[in-house]
């Protein structure tokens, strides 16, 4: 780590995770954080409970497909979804900039209230702050959110085994590239739109499997590639990915290419991904609908990887990215 | 079917590679090199080098333009962009290459320094427009792929009078790069993959000296896994019938001539360097571009102070050698260690399209296997 923070450090490439486990971790340290995950699991009075927290600094705030409103719920309700848990409750913080629009504000807050009832949860609680011009880019949010784990299933990296599939819930990367176009750096012209979008009913139905569904997660800043790899270091084993199964529309793909970014690290927020017991892959896969795909399989391997298989026999590495090319998509 | 699918047809590549043993001798080993960053980025992004004979080992060259940035220039370019006046615009993947004390752009960035990430010098000098009161200054690096987009930019910037636009200039030539492995005693290359973007500008006929002077077979080769492939098995054929020419097999881009405009305008507005240092090949003399003296108004070398100090790459950093095919990157001593991706102490680490850096996962993976 350097003596200063860079943006490589909320990327959450390697860097990232450097930060929170050299730094955060160390000083922070007990059980309940210790995974690491996208939830925390909380015991209450014998109830348990997933909670978790996230701050929206994503520019522009308004972007094809959505913005940092229903941006914020999604990915909340998201976090606690793929802990295997029914979002309940949110709180959100509204850190707002001097001199920032009351119609826009409004307009963002009304996108989350139907983000809120779409997903089925209430925003219960909220905090407002202003600062100086120049303090904030406009507007940052940050969440909270409480939900009632499922019984039925015992979701962890330690609960995957070699032979288990590794399903996707649709076409990634659609929300980095939306985000990236949004902004108009790039001259390009494309009609993609963010996939912000709540995942809860989609987790909800592969909890029906059980113990077959041994784990989700949303694979948010970083991507799929991230959040596999992340997946890997804590189950023990390989996680081969069939690139051609691994739906990516086609314009996106056009667009990763021309700006040499690879789809697999590209964020998504309305997408899931999970690793079911062989013998419950195609119930799974019936469960998240027509747009999902069996993308891969775990393999027992001594050295953890992700890898990627080319259609004509090749492979290659999927490793965790240092930094993000993608500055504050989320 | 896209256009692009024909050169990743499943069938169209199985067929390639299995040719491509059949032009070997069984037990011989030949070294290629692909010159070019964006074939290693292919190669191991498509997995080719599966494909290949086992006779067959491809060698990474010096054609990665970010890793070939000495660190001297990076604190150049670090002590531009900490004035408090200057805006300092970079190509995204410059920005974590390490300077001398291991700082990089991206931690002055951190400490106050405006760096700002453009696809475009044409971004660069928007920038200035709209920022009268400040210095913009481009980090123009390359090879004479991305050079005519920097000439172009200063003929603009003259035109229409920004004054407040700037080039710091580090452009480099491939050419030169080629010359200088080539003569370093212990070369082992038996052919090149001639590099296709950079030949679009330059055309093939740069290459004939190799040809001539060298004896070996150049095959300039677009970036397709059957493009690749089959440039492979060119060059292998060369070989096999003892000729050594220069071909072409990315002809639906590349011109033997090159792209005379762009050429005409790299004639105008630079000039080459008298030398050239490049991070771990050295000093390497007319490899490198400035800004002429016609437009010395907008060089940002002109215009500010830089230190200019020349930093030796590391000494236990074999990348001299690997860019000259004598030394695989795990053969290294601080490969993985002292030197990793996010902490890389020598040029093929740098960025992803270095030799090191593609390597460090792959290693790993070869590792996993045996």
């Amino acid at each position: 780590m350097s003596d200063v923070i860079t943006l490589a450090d909320g990327a959450g490439g390697k860097a990232s995770r450097r930060l929170v486990e050299g730094l955060f971790l160390a000083e922070l340290r007990n059980p309940m954080l210790e995974p690491l995950s996208d939830a925390a699991l909380v015991s209450a009075n014998g109830t348990r409970l997933a909670l978790t927290t996230d701050a929206y600094v994503v520019r522009p705030l308004v972007f094809p497909g959505g913005d940092i409103g229903e941006l914020a719920v999604n990915g909340t309700v998201n976090d606690l979804a793929v802990s295997g848990s029914t979002p309940i409750a949110l709180t959100a913080g509204f850190v707002i900039e001097e001199g920032f629009p009351v119609d826009e504000l409004r307009a963002i807050t009304h996108s989350a209230a139907r983000a809120a009832k779409a997903a089925g949860v209430a925003i219960a609680a909220g905090d407002t702050k202003v600062v100086e011009r120049g303090a904030a880019d406009g507007l940052y949010i940050t969440t909270a959110g409480i939900g009632l784990l499922d019984p039925r299933v015992d979701l962890s990296p330690a609960r995957v085994r070699p032979g288990d599939r590794v399903l996707v819930s649709g076409s990634i990367a659609e929300h980095g590239i939306a985000v990236m176009l949004a902004r108009g750096d790039l001259h390009l012209e494309l009609d993609v739109v963010s996939d912000t979008a709540p995942v809860n009913r989609l987790t909800a139905a592969l909890c029906a499997l059980g113990p077959s569904l041994r784990w989700m997660r949303d694979p948010t800043r970083g991507g799929l590639a991230t959040t596999l790899n992340e997946l890997v270091a804590g189950a023990g084993a390989s996680v081969v990915l069939e690139e051609q199964a691994i739906p990516v529309r086609e314009d996106v793909r056009a667009a990763c290419e021309l700006l040499g970014i690879d789809p697999l690290y590209v964020a998504n927020e309305g997408k899931l991904v999970a690793v079911v017991a062989p013998d419950a892959a195609d119930a799974a896969l019936a469960a998240l609908g027509a747009a999902a795909a069996i993308i891969g399989e775990v393999r027992a391997d001594d050295l953890p990887l992700v890898l990627a298989q080319t259609p004509f026999g090749g492979s290659r590495i999927v490793d965790m990215l240092v930094g993000d090319p993608l500055p504050r998509i989320c | 079917m896209r256009y692009v699918d024909e050169f990743r047809n499943t069938r169209a590549i199985q067929a390639v590679a299995a040719e491509l043993k059949t032009l070997v001798e069984p037990g011989s080993h030949v070294k290629l090199m692909e010159v070019c960053g964006g074939h290693t980025h292919a190669i191991y992004r498509h997995g080719l080098d599966m494909l290949l004979p086992d006779e067959v080992e491809l060698v990474h060259g010096p054609g990665c333009p970010v890793c070939v940035i000495p660190m001297g220039r990076v604190d150049d370019a670090i002590s531009i962009a900490e004035r408090p006046e200057v805006i300092f615009t970079s190509f995204g993947d410059m920005l974590r290459v390490p300077g001398g004390r291991r700082r990089s752009l991206l931690e002055a960035k951190a400490r106050g320094a405006d760096v700002r990430i453009v696809y475009s010098p044409l971004d660069a000098l928007d920038i200035a427009r709209s920022n009268r009161d400040r210095e913009v200054v481009f980090f123009g690096v390359g090879f004479e792929t991305t050079a005519p987009a920097t000439a172009l930019t200063l003929l603009r910037a003259r035109r229409e009078s920004v004054r407040n636009f700037s080039v710091f200039c580090n452009h480099v030539l491939i050419a030169p790069a080629l010359r200088a492995i080539l003569d370093s005693p212990d070369t082992e290359i038996d052919g090149f993959l001639g590099p296709g973007h950079v030949s679009t500008v330059i055309g093939t006929g740069e290459y004939e000296f190799i040809c001539r002077d060298y004896r070996r077979p150049v095959v300039v080769a677009g970036f397709e896994p059957t493009d690749i492939l089959q440039a492979v098995a060119l060059l292998l054929a060369q070989l096999r019938e003892g000729r050594a020419e220069v071909e072409n097999q990315y002809g639906r881009v590349v011109r033997e001539e090159g792209n005379p405009a762009a050429l005409a305008a790299l004639e105008y507005v630079f000039k080459v360097r008298e030398d050239f240092e490049w991070r771990g090949l050295g000093p390497i003399p007319r490899s490198g571009y400035r800004i002429a003296d016609e437009l010395g108004e907008w060089d940002a070398e002109q215009r500010f102070e830089v230190p200019g100090a020349r930093i030796e790459d590391p000494k236990a950093c074999r990348c001299g050698d690997v860019l000259r095919g004598m030394a695989k990157p795990f053969e290294c001593s601080v490969f993985g260690t002292a030197c990793t991706p996010e902490k890389p102490l020598g040029t093929c680490m740098v960025s992803s399209e270095g030799a090191c850096a593609a390597y460090y996962a792959y290693g790993r993976h070869r590792l996993a296997v045996a």
